[in-house]
């Protein structure tokens, strides 16, 4: 576990200062955060990291998991998908199953917070127990095209908080309870982005058997159709004819995924005849992503849609050049010729990948645009201090709020 | 003359989402007439927020999607150049906003025809501020530039920009406390400065030198 101060040499002691200025305010009151697993996954990742940390700067944040069979879980990765906008095939029965689940929990579930902070669709259900307390439901999800179905039935729940939170504008939607724009974040001292001395990296760059002897463009993300990893080779091939260059797809995860270990052959076979490409089916290794990241010149996440795109984020705080689809959350990361490129095309990922290798110095510039601009928006600090200012929000309904 | 200390705040913002969304200039045109001022104060200073060590920081939010996203480059200029230093009021700004944007639109009825891609719309939000005493008070400019030296840009930003134009003060906090001292000079020089062309770094170094300059 991190503490706190740890933080300040990537910050500032003010932003620190700052943290505590405002859980101040916060005495008293209990934050009661509700998920549905409290192992593997983006919110337990999450809520690990950040419950400590609002314990240390005196918030009373506490965590419970709401109870589940494989039946209701099978229902809510159905919801998931259905979110996403993907035919699910959910049918009444499914529903049935979540709400037999959910009121078992809304019987047993021990509801003591000022402040019961939902995260994700599986324990929605349980704002019926709100009693005058504070209900704050965290979307961690892409909702910007989801099904019909599912949305209207979130929509039995939702009107019943006191605020939603969401990762990018577009995923807002007209709502009657307040709304809130809260990004993810990274954190600068995990594995993944964390400080790394020249030989861990040629170690990983030797381990995979890639020379550094050309410019290395890499794309880390899962072997995923919505990644476009095809995509990339296509553009890569493009900047080949001009620019000599390799090229590192990397990514884990696709084990456990029937799809993307097809997906991940369907690449392999596209990249065979090319040794400059380098396809690497990583562990879930963070410290080699963290290297890899660090070993390229150029890092490109051209996906066709993206949940927010946190990879950009880890890339920029490298100090990294970004050639990145303007999707989902990596817009709010990459302002187009400040902080990177914005591309729409395989043709545009090409073309902005060539202005990037053949200008070493405007691409040095953008990175280190990037890198400050993680620092102001991106950093775990940030995201701490935008929770303290949502739990506040619940108590102040203004626009501008004296504390 | 003796005046009150001055006591410096801070604020910090947290982002409020409409769920409303613009996919064209009409569309934009009519949200701009509806929603509320804090709209426009954020679209208007996310960047500056957001890139405050970049200089020349990105333009507007409205001025950026237009040139970016409708690829009206003359009207994005066009936007991007408003002086909103000028402006004392938001209601004021969304206005001349507002009144750019029509004025484009008779020179250039073709740009009616101009709209987004699915998820490219521009979404409206809004700056929702907590503004909290830092602690930090000056009896006297010696005092004051002391505490200018070292406070955050958080409390630079609000005495600066917020104060001003959000909540309408006529002026940046530090010329009116400099005006109450008699301090008219002074007063006059921070009220010149145009702070939305420099990073608050900048701005600082710029405030300090002005004091010590000072006869």
């Amino acid at each position: 576990m991190n503490d706190i101060k740890e933080y300040i040499p990537f910050v500032g002691r003010a932003v620190i200062d700052d943290l505590g200025l405002l859980s101040d305010r916060l005495k008293g009151k209990v934050v009661q955060n509700i998920n549905s697993t409290s192992v593997g996954g983006g919110v337990a990742e999450i809520l690990n990291r950040m419950i400590p940390l609002l314990k240390q700067l005196g918030v009373d944040a506490r965590w419970d998991v709401i109870k589940g069979g494989g039946d209701f879980f099978e229902v809510t990765k159905k919801f998931h998908n259905a979110l996403h906008g993907t035919a699910a095939g959910l049918t009444a029965r499914d529903f049935e199953i979540f709400m037999e689940t959910s009121s078992r929990n809304i019987a047993q579930m021990d509801i003591y917070g000022d402040i019961v902070f939902v995260h994700d669709p599986q324990p929605i259900a349980l704002v019926e127990r709100n009693s005058g307390n504070k209900w704050v439901w965290r979307c961690h999800v892409d909702v910007s095209a989801p099904e019909k179905g599912v949305w209207d039935f979130l929509m039995r729940f939702i009107p019943r908080f006191d605020a939603a939170v969401f990762s990018a504008p577009a995923f807002s939607r007209q709502l009657s309870v307040r709304q809130f724009l809260i990004a993810p974040s990274i954190d600068p001292l995990s594995d993944k982005n964390r400080e790394l001395p020249q030989e861990a990296i040629t170690a990983v760059l030797r381990k995979y058997g890639i020379p550094e002897d050309k410019p290395i463009v890499t794309q880390i993300s899962r072997f995923d159709r919505l990644k476009d990893p095809q995509g990339v080779i296509d553009a890569f091939l493009m900047v080949k004819k001009h620019i000599d260059c390799r090229l590192i797809l990397a990514g884990g995860g696709a084990s456990d995924d029937p799809e993307g270990m097809q997906v991940l052959e369907e690449v392999r076979e596209k990249a065979r005849k090319y040794e400059d490409i380098h396809v690497l089916l990583l562990p879930q290794n963070d410290l080699e992503v963290n290297a890899l990241q660090r070993a390229s010149t150029v890092i490109v996440q051209k996906s066709l849609r993206e949940g927010f795109g946190l990879t950009v984020s880890e890339a920029l705080w490298k100090g990294k050049p970004v050639v990145a689809s303007n999707v989902g959350g990596i817009p709010l990361q990459i302002t187009h010729k400040y902080s990177g490129l914005l591309c729409h095309s395989v043709e545009g990922a090409a073309f902005a990948i060539k202005q990037l290798l053949n200008s070493p110095e405007y691409a040095r510039k953008l990175g280190a645009n990037g890198r400050e601009h993680v620092r102001n928006n991106f950093l775990l600090t940030r995201h701490l201090k935008e929770y303290l200012l949502l739990f506040l929000s619940l108590y102040h309904p203004e626009d501008i709020c004296y504390l | 003359m003796t005046a009150a200390p001055f006591r410096f705040f801070t604020r910090f913002n947290l982002t409020e989402l409409t769920g409303l969304k613009a996919a064209d200039l009409d569309q934009l045109l009519q949200l701009l007439t509806e929603v509320p001022g804090a709209c426009i104060y954020h679209h208007t200073h996310r960047f500056l927020q957001q890139h405050q060590y970049l200089s020349p920081e990105p333009p507007n939010d409205f001025a950026y999607w237009i040139t970016q996203i409708l690829g009206e480059r003359e009207l994005g200029e066009r936007l991007a150049s408003i002086d909103i230093v000028s402006f004392v009021r938001i209601r004021d700004l969304r206005n001349e906003i507002i009144r750019t944007i029509r004025d484009y639109l008779e020179e250039y009825p073709k740009a009616h025809a101009r709209f987004s891609s699915p998820g490219e719309e521009f979404y409206f939000m809004k700056s929702v501020s907590f503004v909290l005493p830092t602690g930090y008070a000056a009896k006297d400019l010696r005092e004051f530039r002391a505490i200018l030296s070292r406070i955050t840009f958080d409390s630079l930003y609000f005495h600066v920009f917020e104060a001003r134009l959000r909540l309408e003060n006529g002026s940046n906090d530090f010329s009116v406390w400099f005006e109450s001292m008699g301090e008219t000079k002074l007063a006059g020089a921070f009220t010149r400065l145009d702070p939305y062309t420099s990073t608050m770094e900048q701005l600082r170094g710029t405030m300090l030198k002005i004091l010590d300059n000072q006869d």
